[in-house]
């Protein structure tokens, strides 16, 4: 940056935030950091500036790390969905990138803030993370680094099965039951599991604690990416930019929106989304559906035959060696875009019995809606559940359109 | 302007290395994950053959975080296009690794489920690095060789004695200023002024500033402290390989391809760890003739078989360079095993003059079936010699199981 920038950056970022708050955005006082590629890839890959240690981090930390090396990806910002909001700017973005993501984080702080999907996460979970990587350095201390991160690799095989409906509606401890199932599945597990020792449990909580306040995110990808879109549109459009800033913008913005040939890009697809229902509706309706949706109920309600076509969407199946089309009606796109971010994405997943045969033996049940599980997943991750709960596990799930229980008992699989 | 509604920070990240620390950790895991996989991957017909160091990708299952998670392979999924696209559009090509999607540049963030295992990146160096890890020629006896060579040295070690051109500078600081400093000539031992203190060449050790906040240190004789190093001397090198094998018409692609993975690997092992051994190619039909190395990885050949030919060709061959006493002698012979019938006996005769002479015959018989004729098998079974090892090699993966075998720590039987 040259020596004026960072007073340009200033001066920018006051004005969007002034036509934000025109615009009737609501955010978070915002904290811009700016920082280096490595800074932004590590709290990319561990979604937050300080989280505890394992692997997998360091590898999604070496993927995105060499991707950005290779020119391959880069990512321009991150943002944490915090009071105040956390926005993470590589130092070495253009004035005019940095112009773009201020804008566009900006529609990300009051999807935070105001989605109601948002209203029950721990906006100070920068500070809570933090101290759980404290307690778990403490445990590599005392029981030791291989003995945690071994755990660590159990109790992360299934952290996505919670149930945000606790967090959201603010009530403490305890389990929702639904038809005498639990859908808390690590949370069942850390209170009841007669096998793990306290600083076990105490994993449990925090990873469950932290899946809890990353739930909500991956609820409303396509919501979040396309409010955020438009955003940056609108308000950088509001800007006086010099000729060549209007090119840099607009080859940047079609990179980040730009549609994925046979995939499905959340950017792309919220915000022409947003577009089409603000034309029919107007833009207060936007503000409203940006309250009130998830990515599944969103899609439901506002994904038309016209938008489908307009966008090219298709169903399209494997056959053989190839990938073929299968379908271009709007009730198979929509059921099939709705399957895929049903519960984050994630298998449902219930804890429905914790002491089959009377032997304390643990029964996970596998709510079919459509989608098998992978085979060699499940052979991998269930002696993971079996070294969480000690005691012989049992997950029931539908293979090939018949009913079928896998069990691990300590040895072998069957 | 609120101006509570924003700032703009610019921390001091220096300290924020939590990524490269995890990283590392997580390379660990992916080498254990290699050295569980190396059978398979030294049959990797990607590996086999490149030129130059090639990255390779090698699928790890195992370093994939496990989860349940759903199985997308024959689901159905929604894409998009570029407009126009109509049912029955073949819109993607699914790659060998059957994991890809279509459109998947390889760039995308890994967020859809379905990506179901981790690639690691490696070069064939690294990789042979690990192949290579155990493996040594075995029997290796000093020769009467003229060419042992020292290939480097290593300063390992300091002494008080020595040569002024190797005076190790920072201990000799550090003894002068242990000697001051218990004889009272300075009080504090300022560790980080030594280590950034200029210095006189060692021709002339006789003062020298430890940094101003300490005053002068000086030193004398008994401070002198040298580097000394040990020679590392590699494996004596007047060895002779030869690699032969048998390029029948009964050798299918099957069969050619496992002899030419070991010989691949073998070759490239023999020149990482050795400097000087030589190595020469023998093909055989019913006639064997000596070839150069690209034929030898390259060309096919067709016709009946006489394994004895190539066991005499290379008599010949050690007979005429190798004189025994200055060298040691390796054999390694591949085939199906389907050999002339009235061709075993002579074989298995060749086959024991070349053990008295050679540190180690090695014979893999490519079997892919469990039928087929055993007989060059059973004749090589009366061979006693220690110096004798055979292999049979079932499927690719037996490759590695016969590096081992041939180049492990003991002779396996």
């Amino acid at each position: 940056m040259t020596p004026s920038e960072p007073e340009q950056l200033e001066q920018s970022v006051e004005r969007l935030t002034g036509l934000a708050l025109e615009h009737g955005l609501d955010f978070f006082p915002m904290r811009y950091q700016m920082c280096p590629p490595e800074v932004l890839y590590s709290i990319g890959a561990y979604g937050m500036p300080t989280r505890f240690s394992h692997w997998s981090f360091g590898k999604a930390y070496h993927r995105m790390k060499s991707e950005y090396d290779h020119g391959l990806s880069k990512i321009y910002e991150l943002v944490i969905n915090s009071d105040p909001c956390y926005a993470f700017l590589l130092d070495s973005n253009t004035l005019l990138q940095n112009k773009l993501i201020v804008a566009h984080v900006l529609g990300h702080s009051d999807f935070f803030k105001n989605n109601a999907m948002f209203a029950g996460t721990d906006r100070k979970m920068v500070d809570r993370m933090a101290i759980f990587a404290d307690r778990m350095d403490r445990f590599g201390q005392e029981y030791g680094i291989d003995e945690v991160e071994k755990f660590l690799d159990a109790g992360m095989a299934i952290q996505e099965h919670v149930d945000p409906f606790f967090a959201r509606s603010g009530r403490p401890g305890g389990f929702r039951e639904m038809d005498g199932e639990v859908k808390d599945v690590i949370g069942y597990i850390a209170a009841q599991s007669r096998y793990l020792e306290e600083w076990q449990r105490e994993i449990l909580h925090m990873l469950r604690a932290e899946m809890l306040y990353f739930w909500p995110q991956m609820e409303t990808k396509i919501m979040n990416e396309g409010w955020a879109s438009y955003w940056h549109l609108k308000l950088v459009r509001e800007l006086e930019l010099s000729d060549s800033e209007i090119i840099e913008f607009s080859a940047m913005n079609s990179g980040v929106i730009q549609p994925s040939p046979g995939r499905i890009n959340p950017y792309y697809l919220g915000l022409m989304m947003l577009r089409h229902i603000e034309k029919k509706e107007g833009l207060e309706a936007l503000f409203e559906i940006r309250e009130t949706e998830s990515d599944v109920s969103f899609i439901r309600n506002y994904l038309t035959r016209e938008l489908a076509e307009e966008m090219d969407l298709f169903v399209y199946k494997k056959d053989g060696q190839q990938y073929k089309v299968t379908d271009k009606s709007l009730e198979e796109i929509k059921d099939n875009l709705i399957r895929s971010r049903t519960n984050g994405g994630f298998p449902y997943l219930t804890v429905k019995d914790d002491d089959l045969h009377g032997r304390g033996e643990l029964l996970l049940y596998n709510r079919y809606e459509g989608l098998e599980l992978d085979r060699k997943y499940i052979e991998r991750t269930l002696p993971m559940v079996h070294q969480l709960w000690g005691r012989t596990v049992h997950l029931r799930t539908v293979v090939e359109g018949k009913e079928k229980t896998y069990m691990y008992d300590g040895k072998q699989l069957a | 302007m609120d101006n509570r509604m924003f700032m703009i920070a610019r921390d001091d990240w220096s300290l924020h290395r939590k990524g490269e620390i995890d990283q590392e950790r997580h390379k660990r895991k992916v080498k254990e994950a290699i050295r569980h996989n190396l059978a398979d991957l030294v049959s990797e017909e990607s590996i086999i053959m490149p030129q130059g160091d090639k990255v390779i990708k090698v699928p790890i299952r195992s370093l994939d975080e496990p989860k349940f998670r759903y199985n997308y392979q024959n689901e159905p999924q929604v894409g998009q296009g570029k407009g126009g696209t109509q049912v029955g559009d073949v819109i993607g090509q699914s790659g060998q690794g059957d994991a890809e999607g279509p459109g998947k540049g390889g760039h995308e963030a890994g967020d859809q489920p379905g990506e179901d295992y981790y690639e690691a990146e490696l070069t064939i160096d690294e990789l042979a690095e690990l192949v290579f890890e155990d493996l040594q020629l075995p029997r290796l006896k000093p020769k009467a060789a003229p060419d042992m060579m020292i290939d480097d040295i290593r300063f390992d070690d300091v002494r008080r004695q020595g040569m002024m051109s190797n005076v190790d500078k920072r201990r000799t600081l550090f003894e002068a200023i242990k000697r001051q400093s218990l004889g009272g000539g300075i009080t504090a031992m300022p560790h980080a002024a030594a280590a950034q203190s200029h210095w006189a060449s060692p021709g002339e050790p006789a003062t020298g500033a430890a940094g101003s906040a300490t005053g002068p240190v000086t030193i004398t004789g008994d401070d002198l402290r040298y580097k000394t190093w040990e020679d590392i001397r590699r494996p004596q090198s007047s060895a002779v390989v030869l690699a032969m094998m048998d390029t029948s018409g009964s050798m299918g692609a099957f069969e050619k391809y496992v002899a030419r993975s070991f010989f691949f690997w073998m070759t490239r092992f023999l020149r990482t760890k050795y400097d000087n051994v030589q190595i020469r190619f023998l093909s055989h039909s019913t006639e064997a003739k000596e070839v150069d190395e690209d034929s030898f990885f390259t060309k096919g050949e067709s016709g009946g078989t006489r394994c004895s030919s190539v066991y005499e060709l290379a008599l010949r061959i050690l007979e005429a360079d190798y004189p025994p006493g200055q060298h040691n002698a390796y054999v390694f012979h591949f085939s199906d095993g389907d050999n002339l019938d009235s061709d075993n006996p002579v074989t298995v005769r060749l086959a024991n003059e070349l053990l008295e002479r050679v540190n180690m015959l090695g014979y893999g018989e490519i079997r892919q079936h469990v039928y087929g004729g055993k007989q060059l098998w059973e004749a090589m079974s009366s061979l006693t010699s220690p110096a004798f090892s055979r292999s049979i090699l079932k499927e690719k993966e037996d490759v590695f199981k016969t590096l081992q075998a041939f180049f492990g720590e003991e002779l396996a039987s």
